[in-house]
């Protein structure tokens, strides 16, 4: 070729030379399990919609959000958040926010008015669900999305379940509450309410095809305690119920609550707001073995609760009660010492745990039942054939995030079992620990705390303890996200390549290896902040 | 600092892009229209820290003069493995002389330049630490002393690599290489002896004078394109691993520049006109060993048995640098 005075080579003639032949191993994007996902009971793909709210598209990053679960407001309130236990940003300064983000994108959601479309085509199945409660209401939204006919019954005048007749005001508000309820009820979900369900095979007579049982875990244990004739014992889920349907129990000045679960965390701290003068939990081990999530515990604490941790109530008197200390053995297991203590309590109240109330299913003997909750399989399936079962009676964690979680397993597998085919879940088991992130990458920022009023107000009436982020600091929070496992557009590796054998494809579109020129250094893949990229041996 | 940290949580200005940023704050290399002076289809060796560093600075110092740039290459690893015949990977007008006569030929293109009157052409020369260190230490400081209107930018694998790995003068104390080998009572290089290039060139008084590494994009990029803002003489020293040469695995070659400046063995500074004016302060502190034992050429610190008063010698030498350069500020005002 005739080139110009004095130009020797060329421009651009090296790429005739595919270095890519010099290559053992190659590299690989690939979509990792980050263990903010691992660890919802909901199955929400956290750093997902994380990602998509990190530029401000929060529709786009709700729309996600409820792909899994159709309840981000009352989530960001009521979950516990394991997600944000087992974050790796915890690392590294402190976990991300995952809760405030999730429950600002709920409200905002709200506030906005985005509604869900009905299904485009109806598959003429009708699917009974038994109990709107956390569960049933999953279940139902996502049977009616897969473009069933749904029906909810429940027993109660309004739907929530313990939602709305176990978790008090303060910790969610019924206005949210009502307003994801009332979103997933216009996508042409029916309920009738007011309407126990004596035999559930009657009901299946009815022309439903599947039946989903979620009535939950409602019946309190109680516990054999003396006491005289003028003691007031009263019931922790009842009195829940009775404030939440407007009547006011009768407490007196000082109660005692009985419990050192989040249902005697929440009847006390409800005691309290409705004029009892001295709230106490007895508790009979330790604050470390309580089952009540700690937050929980903490801001009871916080509103002057007290707590008499080691201790069971002995015997019950009309203005008084006796507990008995205890000491833990060295199984952990707590004994009496004898020692005896004399409180004022006007009333107690017990929450000693729930049970399920069998007695709502009627002639249910075919029906598995199995240390007091239903057995099911892995597809949440009854021993009956297309009577699934799900929530607080089946054998789980007893939380709302988990009720969800089975209800849209539930719905899954009834889909599936309709259509007769299987549903399968395949669940990323790469899961990406915090030594493979590239840790320098990211900037400390600690998170930000969501305000919570302050404790001598909020104990007086039923505001709403925990507030909420505004956008800025909402934001804020879904940046500080590490994206684990999950490209999220750094161009590090498009930067590092010392090859320049990486294509930029565009946002949202991520990054290809151009294979002619990679020599397998990996320097892209030790660079890479979220541990996206991976080395593969090159066949 | 020459950057101003971007206000941004995910991964603030450390990684070389963001979607979340806008354009202005991006890096030149996440630009998918950067410049890529040396393209793929090069022949050196994986994981190359000097491929990476020059297609850093010469994408950057492009940018900087609106793409009227010539760069005059000494000879050395980055001519070799850019222009096999009748293969080039460079996209940039570029020239080869001699080894040790690339600042003269710079200083002659930019003086045809200037003769031409064709003052937006900007000359950058460069070239290993051996022909910038030893071979054409003469010429370079000649270069220095005429002022005249050159960027010289040094990619410093502190060694002859291209020939066997040699030792030149800006080979660490006690490193092996194929001529300081690690036998005897001293082994390795010897302590006391080399070259400090970039404090030679901040006592000829130029205009600028800075180092960085290929671990600090943001800082290279930042340095090119101020020292792209002076005329006369300029000085760029960007330590670049070298995977064959210090027996490191070539997936760590980021990794280890970034420790060799997070042990303060490299500090990263700019001076103008002879004077220090700023440092990049140290992140995350780490022993010298940490950097020491990802690399073969130290190995005989470690075993058969560990010689732990040379690695103190070397936690000397970085406990100096720290003093020197200020790098540890937030210690100093305590």
């Amino acid at each position: 070729m005739e080139k110009p005075f004095a130009i020797t080579l060329s421009v651009d003639s090296s790429l005739a030379n595919h270095t890519g032949s010099w290559r053992v191993e190659k590299p690989e994007y690939v979509h990792r399990m980050p263990p903010c996902n691992n660890a919802c009971p909901a199955g929400e793909n956290i750093q997902n919609w994380l990602y998509i709210a990190e530029d401000g598209s929060y529709e786009s990053a709700w729309r996600a959000l409820i792909q899994e679960n159709p309840f981000p407001a009352i989530m960001g309130r009521v979950c516990y958040h394991p997600c944000q236990d087992v974050c790796n940003r915890s690392f590294l300064d402190e976990a991300v926010g995952i809760n405030s983000v999730e429950r600002f994108l709920g409200d905002h959601a709200i506030e906005k008015g985005w509604s869900i479309p009905a299904p485009e085509k109806e598959s003429g199945f009708k699917v009974l669900i038994i109990g709107a409660g956390p569960a049933g209401l999953s279940a139902a939204y996502h049977l009616r999305r897969l473009g069933h006919d749904v029906t909810v019954r429940d027993a109660t005048h309004a739907p929530g379940g313990m939602m709305r007749y176990g978790i008090p005001k303060y910790r969610l508000p019924r206005e949210i509450l009502d307003a994801e309820i009332n979103r997933i009820k216009d996508m042409g979900i029916k309920f009738e309410m007011n309407t126990r369900v004596d035999d559930v095979h009657v009901a299946m007579d009815e022309g439903f095809d599947a039946l989903f049982l979620a009535i939950g875990a409602q019946l309190s244990k109680r516990a054999y305690i003396p006491a005289s004739e003028a003691a007031r014992i009263l019931d922790a889920i009842k009195v829940l119920h009775d404030v939440e349907d407007g009547n006011k129990p009768l407490l007196g000045r000082k109660v005692v609550v009985y419990g050192g679960g989040n249902t005697a965390m929440d009847v006390a701290r409800t005691a309290k707001r409705l004029g009892a003068e001295e709230a106490v939990i007895v508790y009979r081990r330790t604050r470390d073995k309580a089952p009540a999530n700690d937050l929980e515990i903490t801001e009871a604490l916080e509103e002057g609760i007290l707590v008499k941790w080691l201790s069971t109530v002995n015997h019950v008197g009309q203005h008084e009660l006796r507990i008995e200390k205890m000491e833990l053995d060295e199984n952990g297991f707590p004994q009496p010492t004898g020692e005896f203590e004399t409180l004022e309590a006007d009333s107690l109240i017990l929450a000693l745990g729930q049970e399920v109330d069998f007695s709502l299913l009627g002639n249910s003997a075919d029906l598995d039942v199995v240390d007091g909750t239903m057995s099911v399989d892995a597809t949440m399936m009854t021993s009956h054939p297309g009577i699934f079962a799900g929530g607080d009676m089946v054998p789980a964690d007893r939380t709302v995030t988990t009720g969800v979680g089975h209800g849209k397993k539930a719905a899954r597998n009834i889909d599936a079992w309709l259509s007769k085919s299987s549903y399968e879940n395949l669940k990323n088991t790469d899961l990406v620990t915090y030594e493979q992130l590239n840790s320098w990458y990211y900037t400390d920022a600690p998170h930000v705390v969501r305000e919570r009023l302050e404790a001598t107000r909020r104990a007086k009436d039923f505001s709403e303890v925990v507030q909420g982020l505004d956008e800025s600091n909402a934001l804020y929070e879904a940046r500080r996200c590490m994206s684990c496992g999950n490209c999220f557009e750094c161009d590090n590796c498009f930067g590092v390549c010392p090859d320049n054998a990486i294509i930029k494809l565009g946002p949202g579109k991520g990054f290809e290896i151009n294979l002619d020129y990679c020599k397998g250094c990996g320097i892209c893949v030790s660079e890479c902040p979220s541990s996206s990229i991976v080395m593969v041996p090159d066949k | 600092m020459t950057t101003t940290p971007i206000k941004f949580y995910q991964v603030g200005s450390f990684a070389v892009g963001n979607r979340l940023l806008s354009q202005d704050d991006r890096s030149i290399q996440s630009d998918p229209d950067r410049t890529n002076a040396l393209t793929s289809g090069h022949r050196a060796c994986q994981g190359c820290g000097e491929a990476l560093g020059a297609r850093y600075a010469l994408d950057a110092a492009m940018r900087a003069c609106n793409d009227q740039l010539i760069a005059v290459n000494a000879t050395g690893c980055l001519e070799v493995f850019s222009t096999p015949y009748p293969e080039s990977s460079w996209r940039i007008p570029w020239l080869h002389s001699l080894f040790g006569n690339a600042p003269a030929v710079a200083t002659g293109v930019a003086a045809a330049m200037k003769a031409k009157g064709r003052t937006d052409v900007r000359v950058v020369g460069q070239g290993g630490d051996g022909a910038t260190v030893d071979i054409g230490f003469g010429a370079l400081s000649g270069m220095f002393e005429r002022n005249d209107d050159v960027l010289y930018i040094c990619y410093d694998n502190e060694a002859y690599m291209n020939t066997g790995i040699q030792r030149s003068g800006a080979t660490p104390p006690a490193a092996r290489t194929a001529t300081t080998q690690a036998v005897g009572d001293a082994p390795g290089n010897v302590f006391g002896q080399g070259k400090n290039l970039p404090r030679i060139a901040m006592a000829h008084e130029i205009p600028y004078v800075a180092t960085a590494t290929v671990a600090d994009l943001r800082d290279l990029e930042a340095k090119v394109t101020k020292a792209m803002s002076f005329r006369g003489a300029r000085y760029i020293h960007v330590l670049v691993p070298c995977p064959l040469g210090w027996g490191s695995a070539s997936c760590d070659t980021l990794k280890i520049a970034r420790l060799a400046t997070q042990s303060a063995l490299f500090p990263v500074f700019e001076a103008e006109k002879g004077e220090v004016t700023s440092s990049t302060p140290i992140r995350k502190l780490v022993e010298v060993e940490e950097y020491l034992k990802l690399q073969v050429r130290y190995a005989h610190l470690f075993s058969p048995t560990r010689n732990d008063a040379v690695i103190n010698q070397l936690q000397a030498i970085a406990n100096k640098n720290i003093a020197r350069y200020n790098l540890m500020p937030q210690n100093a005002e305590n």
